[in-house]
């Protein structure tokens, strides 16, 4: 089921990189990419430039100039919610396009999934989810959870030994991409330095500016099918600025989570107004009573 | 003798290259596949052990083929199948059954003969390899 052609070439036979391109679908999923991620710039650009070595690999192997598959393990670090996992799930379609993984399913997986509570539970655990993920990407997310220093008897050093062991053998079979704070994961590579040899690419995830995450909530609501009311947008222009500085702010997720309330309080709104006839734009649009209704907004004026 | 059970049995046997693609065909069709072993491979006995459970949430062959591994690893001198059950509404019921794995030496079948009432005789075939206990067969 392999896909290389032998290309008879000489020295002088020009190569159809560009058929490969566009074979590939390659630019489609890298314009998906831009325009479903709002920001993201460098991690925009480290997807292509990986995308741009797959394709020269591939052209290199088709034609048969080194056989040995590139490294393809990554790590993503971030925040929370900066959109690692769409991201790799990206990842899985490009990787899928290029032929590099034959599935291209994404297994998303924490400590949990891979690490068992007794003794020789963990490594039937482990194995069951590399069967999953085989022919597609294994995205593990809080990678540094596997790794507790200490607690000697912790199961996860178990799990990584065997995850190595696949990243290391099976390298056609399956991509394994590691998700975490960026401090942590950076801890996690350090202590197990067989990790960080195998893992080729490290991708870091930015923090979204105030702008993007407004940029993120239209995008949002435009799925959703709701409209703001240009006080609304004011409102929530505030919002984001106050819950930016609170503590536990988990950049896109904390924006989806203030709209879902929003959605919420709007809906009670509608229905305390019953009685009033409601038209078609009124259920769609958010106002800034729904928004300025957060308690963000109330520990800004306690403080 | 050999065994000739399930599909592709009078057949070489399959490479492991040709497994892999029967097994991509069992999960392209959406059917889980499972593996079973067993040292007792009298045609009527239809209670094999499995090894593991049945695999459902599989998309591609390097999974199973890592279970068929492993279990020949541990099993080397037992038959082993690949199996492929389909869940579809009014199927239920296996598509596909073949062999992956068999003893090197297969001594083949016994044909006893019971002599009943009257001149009437009743037969019956008997693996000689199951006149040793089980794990220590072939």
């Amino acid at each position: 089921m392999t896909q290389e052609r032998a290309i008879p070439a000489t020295e002088s036979t020009p190569l159809d990189l560009d058929a490969i391109y566009r074979e590939s679908r390659l630019p489609e999923a890298l314009e998906a990419l831009d325009r479903d991620l709002v920001g993201l710039a460098p991690v925009k650009r480290r997807v292509s430039e990986i995308a741009a070595l797959l394709i020269v690999e591939k052209l290199r192997r088709s034609i048969g100039m080194q056989a040995e598959p590139p490294p393809l393990h990554m790590s993503f670090t971030g925040n929370p919610g900066t959109g690692k996992t769409t991201v790799a799930m990206r990842m899985a379609a490009i990787l899928h396009g290029l032929g590099y993984v034959r599935k291209g399913q994404l297994v998303a997986v924490t400590r949990e999934d891979l690490v068992g509570q007794f003794i020789g539970h963990t490594a039937p655990k482990t194995k069951e989810v590399l069967k999953r993920a085989m022919g597609g990407v294994l995205f593990i997310d809080e990678a540094y959870y596997l790794y507790r220093p200490e607690n000697e008897r912790d199961y996860g050093q178990e799990s990584i030994e065997i995850l190595l062991q696949v990243m290391e053998n099976q390298r056609d079979d399956l991509v394994v991409i590691f998700a975490g704070y960026k401090d942590r994961m950076d801890t996690f590579f350090a202590s197990n330095p067989g990790m960080a040899s195998r893992v080729a690419h490290h991708v870091d995830f930015p923090d979204y500016g105030e702008d993007e995450l407004f940029a993120i909530a239209e995008v949002m609501l435009e799925r959703m099918q709701y409209t703001l009311s240009a006080d609304a947008a004011a409102a929530l222009r505030e919002y984001i600025a106050l819950r930016k500085a609170q503590p536990h702010f988990a950049n896109a997720r904390s924006i989806r989570n203030a709209l879902d309330r929003a959605r919420l309080r709007q809906a009670n709104r509608l229905v305390a107004q019953r009685g009033t006839p409601l038209s078609r734009a009124a259920l769609s649009e958010i106002e800034a009573a729904d928004i300025r209704a957060s308690r963000v907004f109330n520990a800004a004026v306690a403080s | 003798m050999r065994v000739t059970q399930g599909t592709f049995s009078f057949l070489p046997d399959l490479t492991d290259q040709q497994i892999r693609a029967q097994i991509e065909y069992c999960l392209g069709n959406g059917w889980a596949v499972s593996v079973e072993y067993t040292d007792d491979a009298h045609p009527r006995n239809i209670y094999w052990d499995m090894y593991g459970a049945p695999m459902f949430d599989i998309r591609d062959a390097a999974g199973v083929m890592a279970e068929v591994d492993a279990c020949r690893k541990t099993f080397p001198q037992h038959y082993i199948k690949v199996n492929a059950f389909d869940s579809t509404h009014g199927w239920e019921s296996l598509k596909l059954s073949f062999i992956v794995n068999r003893p090197a030496n297969e001594p083949g079948f016994a044909l006893d003969r019971q002599e009943a009432a009257g001149r009437m005789i009743r037969y019956t075939t008997r693996p000689y390899a199951t006149g040793r206990p089980e794990g220590e067969r072939y």
